[in-house]
């Protein structure tokens, strides 16, 4: 099996932060707006170099969102930086009408996304996001796995027309995916081959995915381990050639089952291949306060879950 | 230029349109359109600077935005009738398959739309985005507005109101249509307004108010004055006191007719008071 390594633990949204602060150099139509969380965003080097190009709105997400949504109207590319929860639910209706039923190209960035934001709790901590954003027509749903794929597809959504929600977390984590990588929206990555069971994994999940699948490879199990970074649109007939393959699916995301990953991979499924699954993901709940490891341990959102859902979904074979 | 007749009869004509359409589907907000008709006559054929082909990126133009979308009765006809699209596409109003949504929107490519409108409260924020752009572009083309009195109520434009005024958004030249109405009764019943232009200043705003907002001379004038004050550090607004339902007299002076279609009579008495002046669609 692909042996994968971790070059070094980084935030996501630190490769949020490095692609943004290239695109400011690349593409003069690049302009960044945030709601008082400019550090936490990491969007300080595009504010240093360009600071004619970067908006400085306030704690006014809904105000933010229209702006962006304005701004697209003459030519700019507008990149909108806040937590996730600030990003899509406290402001849906503008996400909705004045982006997404309006065409406009916004690219919504949200970092602190999941329970991986740790101690400030339940307040902030969105696990419905990915489902709010998936619903609007026309809308592009992304979820990036480690820092190189997140600045990848920083890059990668600056050059496609039309609007966006990124999403991208808080804690440093594994480093993996290739340092210069293409980053293809829409397509899923094989990252490894297998024959017994396909773990189709997201954002913070992708990791542990692949430390569950070297457990899984001692215990004699094949786990074929597929990264989806887009949401939205689904790379269906990746899913489905797996499941094919495999006869055996384990979704995993840090992001409620209701909403998110595994209900996008369960429908397409259900139409193509119907295919045992199971879902390593929140069950419905809110979080809490603690320390990320403490949470995804909490939650079951971890290496050892995945594991333990394949040798579940496995008996579930015909 | 057009004389003031002329201008009164362009206004006569998209009065009559706007009943026209409200009543062939039953449905629609003739109050607020018809409050409005004078506005959007002298907007669009005395003020705008706009270019012959209508393109939504409106660079070196000014831009418009209406923020409550719900009297699209009186932006179509006003659009159609300065050459946006054929007149005739006014017959098609809330209708299936139409450009002409009930609430405006660019989702059916309708030329003249930049935004889609209808939840209210965002379109201020969507301007001073516009007017960012123009002066990132060096575009000294204007952006204008117009908003509903009621729909400041929402907490949008207030977040709006302050970054416009803390940061100096001096392109833009919104209105709010001073009706004192609402769905449910008067401003005063639901939720006062207070003092509207005193919130306004207190938020660093320039700001003009026109008595007579049904007046094509008192608009023209506000407008134009707006424009000579535009590009010193201050936004500006206009409160446009006008009368909801202006120019059919059963339905001035009250909320009655915000959303509400007149029947064969009421469409005929309507119709009655205003002559038509440039041909029905």
């Amino acid at each position: 099996m692909k042996i994968y390594e971790n070059t070094g633990n980084k935030d996501t949204r630190s490769g949020f932060g490095v692609g943004l602060a290239e695109l400011g150099k690349s593409n003069p139509n690049v302009v960044a707006l945030c709601a008082d969380l400019t550090g936490s965003l990491k969007m300080d080097e595009f504010k240093a170099n360009h600071p004619e190009r970067f908006f400085q709105i306030g704690i006014a997400e809904a105000n933010m969102i229209g702006i962006a949504a304005g701004m697209t109207i003459g030519g700019k590319i507008p990149f909108t930086g806040t937590f996730a929860n600030f990003s899509t639910g406290r402001v849906y209706d503008q996400i909705r009408q004045s982006i997404a039923y309006s065409g406009k190209n916004v690219k919504i960035c949200a970092s602190h996304a999941g329970i991986t934001l740790g101690e400030d709790g339940a307040t902030h901590q969105i696990l419905e996001d990915l489902g709010l954003m998936k619903m609007l027509p026309g809308m592009t749903v992304i979820n990036t796995c480690d820092f190189n794929q997140t600045k990848a597809a920083t890059l990668a959504i600056a050059a496609y027309d039309g609007p966006v929600y990124l999403r991208f977390g808080r804690p440093k984590v594994a480093n993996f995916t290739p340092e210069n990588q293409t980053f293809e929206i829409g397509k899923a990555v094989h990252l490894q081959e297998g024959k017994d069971v396909s773990i189709i994994a997201t954002g913070h999940l992708v990791w542990e995915a692949l430390e569950a699948a070297k457990v899984l490879n001692e215990a004699g199990i094949s786990a074929e381990v597929i990264n989806i970074h887009t949401i939205k649109p689904l790379d269906e007939e990746a899913i489905i050639a797996s499941a094919k393959k495999t006869g055996a699916v384990v979704t995993a995301e840090e992001h409620n089952f209701l909403g998110g990953l595994g209900e996008s991979v369960a429908r397409t499924l259900a139409q193509h291949y119907p295919t045992p699954q199971e879902f390593v993901a929140t069950q419905d709940t809110f979080g809490e306060s603690g320390t990320p490891a403490q949470l995804m341990e909490k939650y079951g959102l971890n290496a050892a879950s995945i594991v333990e859902k394949v040798k579940k979904v496995i008996q579930r074979k015909a | 230029m057009s004389t003031t007749q002329q201008l009164e009869d362009f206004v006569s004509q998209v009065r009559r349109d706007i009943l026209r359409q409200v009543h062939q589907v039953n449905s629609g907000h003739p109050g607020g359109s018809l409050g409005c008709a004078e506005f959007f006559s002298v907007l669009f054929k005395e003020v705008l600077q706009t270019k012959a082909q209508f393109n939504m990126d409106g660079k070196d133009e000014d831009v418009f935005f209406l923020s409550n979308g719900h009297i699209s009765p009186v932006y179509y006809s006003v659009l159609a009738r300065t050459g946006y699209f054929p007149v005739e596409e006014l017959n098609t109003f809330r209708k299936i398959d139409s450009r002409l949504q009930g609430h405006p929107t660019t989702h059916e490519g309708l030329p003249g739309i930049r935004i889609a409108s209808g939840s209210l409260g965002q379109g201020m924020s969507v301007a001073i985005g516009a007017a960012l752009t123009k002066k990132l572009n060096k575009d000294s083309h204007l952006v204008y507005t117009l908003h509903g009195d009621g729909e400041m109520q929402e907490g949008q434009n207030w977040e709006a109101i302050m970054y416009a005024g803390a940061k100096g958004v001096d392109n833009l030249i919104a209105t709010v249509d001073y009706n004192k109405q609402q769905i449910d009764g008067s401003t005063d019943d639901v939720l006062p307004l207070g003092n509207l232009k005193d919130k306004f200043v207190a938020f660093g705003w320039d700001v003009l108010e026109v008595e007579e907002g049904n007046n094509v001379e008192a608009i023209k004038n506000a407008l134009t004055e707006a424009k000579t004050i535009t590009g010193n550090q201050k936004p500006i607004v206009i409160l446009l006191h006008t009368v909801m339902g202006n120019g059919v007299d059963f339905m001035m002076h009250t909320h009655a007719w915000h959303g509400k279609a007149p029947n064969d009579e009421q469409l005929a008495s309507g119709l009655a008071q205003n002559p038509e002046t440039l041909g029905d669609y």
